[in-house]
């Protein structure tokens, strides 16, 4: 794609190539090659192609509300929701982290009480970042778990309150209303929580991720997306359609399995490896 | 399963048997429907663009201009080209007398392997054959405890010590080979196809326990990386097969033909749900006639 010459039909074929090739799926691929005929037909091109598309793109991403909206006074409330194996726990682990180096303290609530181990793994984490955790036995109702960590957020002063919650497929109606319950419990316990609802989407995901994005907003009003495993070859390109169509932000990328490999969205970075061959 | 290549692939051809005499322009056209299809429900770019390729040459080659109703023959080359794509499938699951037969998983992180380990391990259970699951991740907290709880819960033993995986896969081999379990499956960690240390990791496995057959598990949400993935491990292990697991969502799963259609690997199993019951064959011929929406 390198910008010399003439942005004729072969020019544009490659590019819908390589957007398909990253994920980005028909309908944004349509946008995006349509602005690029519209902007430059037939123009003859000497670099400034490679720098429109890329602007084109970044500015398809960009977010006015990066980071987390974290609250001066009483407990951040972040829900962590997504399929099944999508990087969830690991992003909790990353997360608090992030959160606890800063100097804040961070407490986490071990919903998933279904996935096998799914508590120890929190618990793991929790351990080797040194902040505290809330849960109960395997089986419990999670609705219960988020409850007590809410209380606990409160009376003991922690800062930042993250929920885990098991991997589901928002095809299973009624493990989608318990994640809805999880949520109503939460804003019940915590005026204005949760605060977050991150939708921890695995960057190799093709065009089921509009889908999951669509059901989980329409189930916990989502307010940005975490993108993991972009440390792979993966390009995440499904990230547009899911912006365009439902405004929800890209806020955080995850860059590999241990807890500092988290790092904010960068549109920029984001944009220049999506037309990088691996 | 597969709803939305349905979906798609129906439009397309309620469009092609609507522009009534097809000719030659009308067939290119009809198979960029097909193709466009097949691109939204994940199917690698490159394979789309081969399969349909394939089809415009046999089609053409048929004189479908000569037939009464030439947009049912289209839609029966595209079936049976889905078919010989995806298919033939060898369901059966090795047996030998001298040692235990084992076999490895592998595959990305998250795609299913653990809850697929059980999954295998129950269903050779319910053949009245005698399998142990071996711990082989030592590297993702808590993934040794998963497979403990599941082995207990479906009554399998479980081979773990902490050291290393490829000692853990070995060790495991001599220990169901003195507790006269006939098969074992390594549970390996997750893993990209990129990271080279970790690929070694397994080709060490490999060349030390000699598995039977070695599994790619894959996420049936993956998109346009399936033929990425599916080649490195291919390059790295010779797979004997792919299990494609979390089907029993909308996923349209793409990924059965990519998976085929670059290495040739065969699907062998899919992952239906959570649940250790819910592993089932894969057919080729319902899948490619739930694609075309027959
Ligand atoms: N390479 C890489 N692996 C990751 C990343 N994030 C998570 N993982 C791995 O992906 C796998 C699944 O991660 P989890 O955090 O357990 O995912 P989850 O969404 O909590 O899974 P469930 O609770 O079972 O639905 C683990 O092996 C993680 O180590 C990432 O950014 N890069
Ligand atoms: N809905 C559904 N979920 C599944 C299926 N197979 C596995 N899962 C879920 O997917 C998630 C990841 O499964 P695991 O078996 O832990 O995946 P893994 O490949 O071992 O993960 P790592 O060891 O971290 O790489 C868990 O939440 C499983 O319950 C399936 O067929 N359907
Ligand atoms: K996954
Ligand atoms: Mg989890
Ligand atoms: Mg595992």
């Amino acid at each position: 794609l390198r910008g010399k010459g003439r942005v004729d039909q072969a020019f544009l074929d490659e590019l819908e190539k390589r957007l398909y090739l990253a994920d980005v799926g028909t309908q944004a691929t349509r946008l995006i090659v349509d602005r690029v005929r519209q902007a430059f037909r037939d123009k003859e091109i000497t670099g400034e192609v490679e720098v429109f598309v890329k602007a084109q793109l970044r500015e398809l991403l960009t977010d006015a509300t990066p980071g987390i909206n974290y609250q001066p006074t009483g407990p951040t409330v972040v829900m962590i929701a997504g399929v099944n194996g999508s990087g969830k726990t690991t992003s909790i682990a990353k997360l608090a982290n992030q959160l606890q180096s800063e100097g804040k303290k961070v407490l986490l609530a071990a919903c998933d009480t279904f996935r096998a181990a799914a508590v120890e793994q929190l618990t793991v984490w929790a351990g080797r970042i040194g902040c505290e955790i809330v849960k109960q036995g395997q089986n419990a109702d999670p609705s219960a778990v988020a409850h007590d960590a809410c209380e606990k957020a409160k009376a003991r002063g922690f800062d930042v309150l993250i929920v885990d919650t098991a991997g589901r497929l928002h095809t299973q109606t009624h493990l989608m209303k318990e994640l809805e319950k999880i949520h109503r419990i939460v804003a019940r316990q915590i005026p204005g929580a949760p605060h977050e609802v991150l939708l921890v989407l695995d960057a190799t995901t093709g065009q089921n991720a509009l889908t999951q994005a669509e059901q989980f907003s329409k189930s916990v009003k989502c307010t940005g997306i975490v993108l993991s495993k972009l440390d792979g070859t993966a390009k995440g390109g499904s990230v547009f359609a899911i912006k365009q169509k439902l405004g929800l932000p890209v806020k955080f990328v995850g860059l590999g399995e241990q807890i500092g490999d988290m790092e904010p969205f960068d549109p920029d970075a984001f944009v220049t490896a999506l037309f990088e061959k691996e | 399963m597969f709803e939305g290549i349905t979906k798609s692939l129906g439009e397309a051809f309620k469009k092609l048997r609507g522009r009534g005499r097809l000719t030659a322009e009308n067939v290119k056209d009809g198979l960029r429907e097909v193709r466009r299809a097949f691109l939204e429900a994940d199917v690698n770019f490159n394979v789309a663009t081969d399969f349909i390729a394939r089809v415009e040459a046999k089609s053409l080659g048929q004189d479908v201009l000569a037939r009464v109703d030439p947009s049912e023959q289209i839609v029966k080359n595209v079936y049976e080209e889905l078919c010989a794509l995806m298919g033939p499938v060898d369901h059966k699951i090795p047996q030998r007398a001298d040692r235990p037969v084992v076999l490895m998983l592998c595959g990305l992180q998250g795609s299913g392997k653990t809850t697929t380990a059980a999954k295998l391990a129950l269903t050779l259970k319910g053949q009245n054959r005698k399998p142990m699951l071996a711990a082989a991740d030592l590297q993702r907290p808590g993934a040794v405890e998963q497979l403990k709880t599941l082995g207990e819960q479906i009554g399998v033993p479980v081979y773990s010590e902490a050291t290393n995986p490829v000692d853990v896969c070995r060790n495991a081999v001599a220990q169901a080979k003195r507790t006269l379990c006939d098969i074992v499956i390594l549970d390996t960690a997750g893993r990209l196809q990129i990271d080279d240390a970790l690929m070694d990791e397994l080709k060490r496995i490999d060349k030390l326990v000699k598995p039977d057959e070695c599994y790619l598990v894959v996420d049936a949400m993956i998109g346009q990386e399936a033929a990425n993935v599916a080649k490195a491990f291919n390059d790295a292990l010779e797979l004997n097969a792919c299990i494609l697991t979390k089907l029993d969502g909308d996923a349209r799963g793409g990924a059965a033909m990519s998976i085929k259609g670059v290495t040739g690997v065969p699907i062998k199993f899919i992952g239906m749900g959570e649940k250790v019951d819910k592993l089932e064959d894969f057919i080729p011929e319902r899948m490619a006639g739930r694609i075309m929406g027959q």
